[in-house]
């Protein structure tokens, strides 16, 4: 089985850590994974989006064009990518931001308040881990077993103390 | 579970290079490349090795010739516009008979171009870049762990045949996260005699350079470094073949760009057109006899680059144009799809029968 993941948003909603925790957890799981940003001039801000593939067998092409699996951080993101996603494909909405629902029929789509919901645990930055939450629950890509182990590969040690949050954040997502 | 770890290209270049024994790196930031710089920033000053942020690209160079002479393992990176400001100073790496590593991260060009990968620099690295007869070995990675591995590889031709190696990368290469394992590096350095490294009062003084004023002398070293370079493209070439037993039609492509014809190969074949892949390692040396040998069983090849045709030419002067070679390709940062190296593969299998 290969699982291609789309994550778009814009610049700071941890778009890029939210998909290196994914392909960190399907690596532990032994499967073949690949992790592309898209790159800009821009440090901060601006448009960001994260291609993860997590597969059986190895992985070709690391760009996902079409996803089976896409997480929608801001408007512009779904606007872009709700026509790319593969019939049948699971799409996952922050409904805080966006405020439309898909136009699209044929596919599996979820709304969740992502971003409110990490500003009522107190943690505003971690809609993205809602979110990746929620995508372990829809999806088939990764198990959500052993989560902490994935975690703990992406949160610098120095910031040890941030696993935690994160994970609460994650079931938080996986449970809503 | 696994003892792989998720690491950009461009990191595990970094990593792999200090597990190679490079302890001296110069360069100048630019996108997309600019991770390698950062990771020797960071790790060259705890393990007692130089990372030196060069005021240009052209002072980088030299500063590498300048280490390469003192017969110690040393590298510079950037990406295409930079590495075309460092092209006198390859020449003169290449003229003085002294081994480096050159990380080429491609983006789009011609002049500042853009920062999105590209595979347009094919020319520059192949055939020559800087002036004088000269060429470089030429890698081409197409995953993480290659970037890692090529870059212990580069390092260790380089000093094989005492002169420059490029890894050339593209900006995908650079920026995607893979499982790498940084292999550890057993070999012991290679001797450098000739290394201008101190004579310690016993021996003659070595003299680097490259300038030759008679013209007698310049030939004979030009001709023996072709000699060099016809042992390396007979004992050094490397390429992969995918799915080329029974293949009716090729596609050739390196880097970023083999990896989506693999997906368009796997496809096509589902849809019972029988197309294999042949992918360069080595860029120089090309592998000219495998391609050659293909030319006599395939019906057509098809370039697959992420330029407006460059390697193209090699396959057309590696298989003597025995069978129709058509392109590919997307340019200026753009990635050929999956889909448009599918429907080219096709409009080949329809045209070439």
């Amino acid at each position: 089985m290969t699982t291609q993941v789309l994550i778009a948003g814009f610049g700071g909603q941890g778009v890029l850590f939210a998909g290196k925790f994914l392909a960190y957890k399907g690596l532990l799981e032994d499967k073949q994974v690949s992790w592309l940003p898209s790159y800009g001039p821009e440090m901060r801000g601006g448009t960001a989006n994260c291609s993860i593939i997590i597969s059986d067998d190895p992985v070709g092409s690391p760009i996902v064009s079409n996803p089976d699996v896409l997480l929608a951080m801001n408007l512009p993101s779904l606007d872009k990518y709700e026509n790319e996603a593969v019939p049948g494909s699971v799409i996952i909405v922050d409904s805080t931001l966006i405020a439309r629902k898909l136009t699209r029929t044929d596919v599996k789509a979820f709304y969740i308040p992502a971003t409110k919901m990490a500003k009522d645990m107190n943690a505003p930055n971690l809609a993205n881990m809602i979110m990746i939450g929620k995508m372990i629950k829809e999806s088939n890509a990764v198990s959500i077993d052993n989560l902490e182990d994935a975690m703990k590969k992406v949160v610098p040690a120095k910031k040890a103390d941030l696993i935690g949050v994160n994970m609460q954040a994650v079931m938080l997502g996986y449970n809503y | 579970m696994t003892d792989k770890v998720l690491m950009k290209g461009n990191e595990a270049i970094a990593e792999a290079a200090i597990k190679a024994g490079c302890r001296h790196y110069f360069g100048y930031p630019i996108t997309p490349q600019t991770e390698i710089a950062a990771y020797m920033a960071k790790r060259m000053p705890k393990i007692g090795g130089t990372f030196l942020q060069a005021e240009s690209e052209v002072s980088a160079i030299n500063m590498v010739y300048g280490v390469a002479g003192a017969g110690y393992r040393v590298m510079t990176s950037s990406s295409s516009p930079g590495i075309s400001l460092k092209q006198e100073g390859i020449s003169y790496i290449v003229g003085a008979d002294l081994p480096a590593l050159i990380v080429n991260v491609q983006r789009g060009g011609p002049g500042l171009g853009g920062i999105q990968p590209s595979q347009s620099d094919y020319f520059q690295a192949t055939k020559g870049g800087g002036h004088g007869d000269y060429r470089l070995i030429c890698l081409a990675p197409a995953s993480v762990q290659e970037m890692a591995d090529l870059t212990i590889k580069a390092f260790d031709l380089a000093d094989k045949y005492r002169m420059p190696a490029m890894l050339l990368a593209d900006g995908t290469m650079g920026q995607m996260m893979e499982p790498v394992s940084i292999p550890e590096v057993t070999a012991k350095p290679v001797d450098k005699p000739w290394a201008a490294n101190g004579t310690k009062g016993e021996r003659k003084h070595n003299i680097i350079n490259s300038l030759y004023l008679k013209p007698e002398i310049l030939e004979k070293v030009n001709f023996e470094r072709f000699e060099r370079y016809a042992q390396i493209e007979a004992n050094e070439v490397m390429y992969e073949e995918y799915m080329m037993d029974d293949a009716e039609y090729c596609v050739v492509a390196f880097g970023i760009a083999s990896r989506v014809s693999k997906n368009a190969v796997t496809e096509a074949r589902k849809q019972g057109i029988k197309v294999g892949l042949i992918r360069p390692i080595t860029l120089w040396p090309f592998p000219k006899d495998v391609l050659n040998a293909a030319a006599d069983k395939v019906k057509g090849f098809i370039s697959v680059e992420l330029s407006m045709g460059q390697m193209i030419e090699d396959v057309r002067l590696a298989t003597n144009c025995k069978k129709p070679v058509v392109l590919c390709n997307r340019a200026g940062g753009m990635i050929p799809s999956p889909e448009q190296v599918l429907d080219s593969i096709k409009n080949l299998a329809k045209e070439v029968k």
